[in-house]
């Protein structure tokens, strides 16, 4: 594609996308294992923007004040609140984990069994220590702030539950992700996919790519809005 | 693009040079960086949502196209993912809409309930 010039491309492009749906055969060049996990992600990204849409829906209609994200997620650190400290924290974490796992694609490509299995295993601690930091965060809020999903001393009651669902369903979903990945990682060393190709780690990429990507929105929507 | 494999994947699978996946890794944390920037200095108003739907939309389109591989997947698959998301668009203005409403209701019926 690079070395076509850029007219050609266009109407190629187009063309080309045409034939693949109008023909009689195979409209997605793809393994059937990579095509269902996208379409797999497509039907998550519907379940969390629900989830967003709904947040957004009760925060515009609170007459309450909503409470101040910077405030509420503030990390006390040598005598003075840091905003958001350990949000951003954990945004970092998964952000690195998403480029060990870019770095497992890599490797898995090149039939680099022993560096795929570390940095996969690498990606999966991450992953565990953003569950661990949500699990101190949740605890954090509702032991010492009292936050609960049907009221909060802060403002407006709709907080509590639009926090707990959607980064109780993210949270569930990295949990899910530590799990794929170790299982996967696993296989690989023992040599599970030696004749099949390595294209599950890439399958496997994509969802904990997505797990990330889902942080993003909520990062900047719950958190920082 | 159909028809003849791309210069850069493989038999089996996407392959890419292992030097840009460094510089959107670097590229994510500088804008992950800049984001939390935004609250820091307390920025407000609109230039706060501008700045954090710009650093946003950047980082997601950074990962879905370079670490998910989608700017290198085929046509088809680009289309069948990417057209029902109007869908999301359309549900954000409809809910827009629905919260401005029950908001104007609650002000007029409830005096300050929640």
């Amino acid at each position: 594609m690079a070395s076509t010039p850029a007219v050609n491309t266009k109407s190629s492009y187009w063309q080309s996308l045409v034939t693949d749906w109008g023909a009689d055969r195979e409209v997605f060049k793809l393994s059937w294992g990579k095509l269902m996990m996208w379409i797999f992600l497509l039907s998550d990204t519907f379940i969390f923007s629900v989830f967003l849409i709904g947040y957004m829906n009760v925060r515009m209609s609170a007459t309450d004040s909503w409470p101040l994200t910077s405030e509420v997620f503030a990390l006390h650190v040598g005598g003075a609140d840091i905003p958001l400290l350990l949000i951003a924290i954990m945004t970092f974490i998964l952000i690195t984990s998403s480029g060990t796992m870019a770095m497992a694609v890599n490797c898995a490509y090149q039939r680099n069994k022993a560096a795929t299995f570390k940095l996969m295993i690498a990606t999966a601690i991450l992953g565990a220590s953003f569950v661990g930091m949500q699990a101190f965060e949740w605890s954090k809020l509702i032991l010492d702030e009292g936050v609960r999903p049907w009221a909060n001393p802060m403002g407006a009651a709709q907080f509590g539950s639009a926090f707990f669902m959607i980064t109780g369903f993210h949270g569930m979903h990295v949990s899910i992700g530590v799990i794929y990945l170790t299982v996967v990682a696993i296989k690989v060393l023992r040599g599970h996919y030696d004749e099949k190709g390595f294209q599950i780690v890439e399958i496997t990429g994509l969802y904990w790519h997505f797990v990330d990507l889902v942080w993003v929105f909520i990062f900047a929507f719950f958190y920082l809005w | 693009m159909s028809g003849q494999p791309e210069t850069a994947s493989h038999g089996e699978g996407q392959q890419h040079p292992i030097g840009l996946y460094f510089k959107v890794w670097i590229l994510l944390f500088v804008l992950s960086s800049m984001s939390y920037a935004v609250d820091y200095f307390h920025f407000h108003g609109y230039l706060r949502w501008t700045l954090i739907l710009v650093f946003m939309f950047l980082k997601a389109g950074l990962i879905i196209s370079v670490f998910m591989h989608f700017a290198w997947e085929p046509s088809t698959l680009k289309l069948a993912l990417g057209l029902p998301v109007i869908a999301i668009i359309v549900f954000i203005a409809f809910m827009a809409i629905e919260a401005d409403y029950t908001f104007l209701s609650r002000l007029t019926f409830m005096s300050g309930g929640t």
